[in-house]
C-alpha cells in the first residue's frame, strides 16, 4: 500500500457504473479507540473468567521466537488443552504474540493486525528482543522496546523460552484476566498519541490511517 | 581451472588469483571488463550459475568490493570475480540480463550500501527498509550501536562487562 491507494478516486465497477471511492472514509476507520471501562460487578468477573480460559492466538509470527508455537500447537505440550488456540485472522483472536526481535517493517504490519484485533485483546511479548531487543539490541533495524509500541500485558524472557515457559506465561496472562490487570487495551486508547507518537518515530514512511480496525 | 585461468588470462586482465579449494579459484578483474567476462564465463565455460553476488566495504582504501560468485555445475567448481569500484561514485553495469535474480541482489546492494545499478528492475524501490533516510545501513561508516541508542527507545539497565576483566574478578576476587 502506499499514501496513494488512500486518495480519492473515481472506480468503475464490473457493470460499468462509475462510482467514487473515499479510502479513508470506506475502507478504514478514523475513530480513535475507546476506553472501556470495566464494570466491578459479578457480571465482570464471569466475563473475565470466560475471556481468560479462551485465548485464541494470532498465527503471525514476526520473529524466530514464533517457532515456539509449532510444538505448542502439537500433542506434545499441547496448548489446546488449556483453552488456547491459533487463528488465521486478527478478526478471530484476542492475543497477539510477539515473537521474538521486530523489525520496522514488520511492526507496522504488526501494529495494523494488532488494531484489526476486536477487544478485549492481550499482547504477550515473548523472548528477550521484545523486552529490550535481546540479541539484536544495537540493530539499526529492530526495536528495542515492544512497550513503547503496543501495550504488552506479560513478557516471557529467555533467548528462546522453552515450550514450558510460554505455558507458565500463559497461566500468568489468565491471572491478571481474572484479577481484571489485562487491562493493555484500554492502556492503548488512554495513551493513543503516545504510541502513535512512538510508532511514527520508527515507521518514517507511514501510509495507512491512523487507526485501522 | 588452471587451464581456464590461463585461457582467460590471456584476454582478460585479471590478477590477485587466490586458489582457495581445488574447485573454487577468486581472482580480481578491473570494472570495465568485468560483465564481458562475466558474460564469456556464462556462455562459452558453462558458468551457468550466480550462486551470489555481495560487496565488502573496504572504507580504509575508499573502495567497494563485489563479489560474483559463478558455479560450474558441469564441472563442480566456483568462481570468484571480485571487482573493485569507487566508494564514492558507487555504480556497476547490471548484470540482470544474464541472470534474472541479479536485479534482486542489486536492489539490495543499492539499499544496503548504496551502489548503484543503473537500468537494473526496480532498484530504487525499497526492498527490506521502508523509508530509510540515512546512509545506507551497511556501510561501515554507518554507527549502527549509535543510530539504535537514538532511535529504538533502548531500555536503561544493560551492562557490558569486559569478559577478561570479568572472569578474573569472579574467578580471582582477592588479586
Amino acid at each position: 500500500m502506499s499514501m496513494k491507494d488512500l486518495e480519492k478516486r473515481t472506480v468503475t465497477g464490473p457493470d460499468g457504473e462509475q462510482f467514487e471511492v473515499d479510502p479513508m472514509q470506506d475502507y478504514f476507520c478514523q475513530e480513535t479507540p475507546q476506553v472501556h471501562k470495566p464494570s466491578n460487578r459479578i457480571w465482570e468477573k464471569f466475563l473475565n473468567w470466560a475471556r481468560a480460559e479462551s485465548l485464541w492466538i494470532l498465527g503471525f509470527g514476526t520473529g524466530c521466537g514464533a517457532i515456539e508455537m509449532r510444538p505448542l500447537m502439537t500433542p506434545r505440550f499441547d496448548a489446546y488443552r488449556y483453552g488456547i488456540q491459533w487463528r488465521p485472522t486478527p478478526r478471530q483472536s484476542n492475543l497477539f504474540i510477539i515473537g521474538g526481535y521486530m523489525s520496522v517493517k514488520t511492526l507496522k504490519r504488526a501494529i495494523r493486525s494488532y488494531e484489526q484485533m476486536q477487544g478485549p485483546k492481550f499482547v504477550v511479548g515473548l523472548g528477550s528482543c521484545t523486552i529490550n531487543g535481546g540479541m539484536y539490541w544495537d540493530s539499526y533495524n529492530t526495536i528495542n522496546r515492544l512497550d513503547h509500541y503496543l501495550p504488552v500485558d506479560v513478557y516471557i524472557a529467555g533467548c528462546m523460552p522453552r515450550p514450558e515457559s510460554l505455558l507458565a506465561g500463559f497461566e500468568e496472562l489468565k491471572k491478571l484476566i481474572k484479577a481484571g490487570k489485562a487491562e493493555g487495551q484500554n492502556l492503548y486508547a488512554e495513551n493513543f498519541e503516545w504510541y502513535k507518537k512512538n510508532q511514527k518515530q520508527i515507521i518514517k514512511d507511514w501510509d495507512m490511517p491512523d487507526y485501522n480496525w | 581451472m588452471k587451464e581456464l585461468l590461463k585461457d582467460i588470462k590471456k584476454r582478460y586482465d585479471i590478477s590477485m588469483i587466490v586458489h582457495q579449494r581445488p574447485d573454487e579459484v577468486f581472482a580480481t578483474v578491473n570494472k570495465e571488463e568485468a560483465v564481458a567476462l562475466i558474460t564469456h564465463l556464462r556462455d562459452h565455460e558453462g558458468f551457468t550459475h550466480l550462486v551470489l553476488l555481495t560487496a565488502v566495504d573496504w572504507l580504509e582504501d575508499g573502495k567497494f568490493q563485489l563479489t560474483y560468485l559463478l558455479n560450474n555445475d558441469a564441472k563442480r567448481n566456483d568462481l570468484g570475480l571480485r571487482v573493485m569500484i569507487d566508494r564514492e561514485e558507487a555504480t556497476m553495469e547490471s548484470i540482470h540480463h544474464l541472470w534474472e535474480q541479479a536485479a534482486t541482489y542489486q536492489r539490495e546492494l543499492k539499499e544496503m550500501f548504496g551502489i548503484d545499478f543503473p537500468g537494473s528492475p526496480r532498484v530504487n524501490e525499497s526492498f527490506i527498509l521502508e523509508g530509510w533516510h540515512d546512509i545506507p545501513p551497511y556501510r561501515r561508516d554507518f554507527d549502527t550501536k549509535k543510530y539504535s541508542e537514538e532511535t529504538y527507545f533502548p531500555r536503561p539497565g544493560r551492562v557490558t562487562h569486559d569478559p577478561a576483566e570479568y572472569m578474573k574478578k569472579k574467578l580471582y576476587p582477592e588479586e
